[in-house]
C-alpha cells in the first residue's frame, strides 16, 4: 500500500485533474491530505 | 512549479519527513507533470525556487497512474477523475512520471 497511512500533498492542475478530487481520492484510500493546491499553467 | 508550492512541500517534507509523504499530480500535460515530478524528486530543474538543488526523492505519482488508481475507491475516482481521465494522454503521462520516478525517488514501494 502507498497511500495508507501516508501524508499526501495533492499538487492538481486547472487544466487536468484539481486539487480537490485527488484530495477526495487519495481521502478514499486512507491518506492524510495536507496540503492540497491548484496550479493554473497559463 | 510554483514558488509558493514548492516552498510548501519542503516545508510539510521537514516536518513530516519524506519517508510519509506521497505527491500526486494531476497536470494536463505529460511534459508539466514530468517537470513537477522532477521538482519534488531531484530538485527544481529551472533553479529558480526554494527546491532548486533539493533532493527530497519523495515518491510521487501522476493521479491517473495505475498503481494510485488500484488504491482509490473506484467510485470516488470515477466521479472525481473520469471525465478528465478519457481527454489526458494518460499514456504519455504514466511514461514521463514512471521514468523520473524511476531515477530519483528514494523510496522504493
Amino acid at each position: 500500500m502507498i497511500l495508507k497511512g501516508r501524508k499526501v500533498i495533492a499538487i492538481g492542475d486547472r487544466d487536468g485533474v484539481p486539487g480537490p478530487a485527488i484530495k477526495a481520492c487519495a481521502v478514499s484510500a486512507g491518506a492524510e491530505v495536507v496540503f492540497a493546491s491548484t496550479e493554473c499553467f497559463v | 512549479m510554483d514558488l509558493e508550492i514548492q516552498q510548501r512541500v519542503k516545508d510539510l517534507t521537514e516536518k513530516h519527513g519524506a519517508e510519509n509523504i506521497v505527491v500526486i499530480l494531476g497536470g494536463a500535460e505529460a511534459e508539466a507533470a514530468g517537470l513537477s515530478a522532477e521538482t519534488v524528486c531531484a530538485g527544481d530543474p529551472t533553479f529558480a525556487g526554494p527546491l532548486a538543488g533539493v533532493e527530497l526523492g519523495l515518491r510521487v505519482y501522476h493521479i491517473v497512474e495505475p498503481e494510485m488508481k488500484k488504491e482509490f475507491d473506484s467510485a470516488v475516482y470515477d466521479e472525481q477523475c473520469g471525465m478528465m481521465e478519457m481527454v489526458l494522454d494518460v499514456d504519455e503521462i504514466i511514461k514521463e512520471v514512471n521514468t523520473i520516478r524511476a531515477q530519483h525517488t528514494k523510496f522504493d514501494d
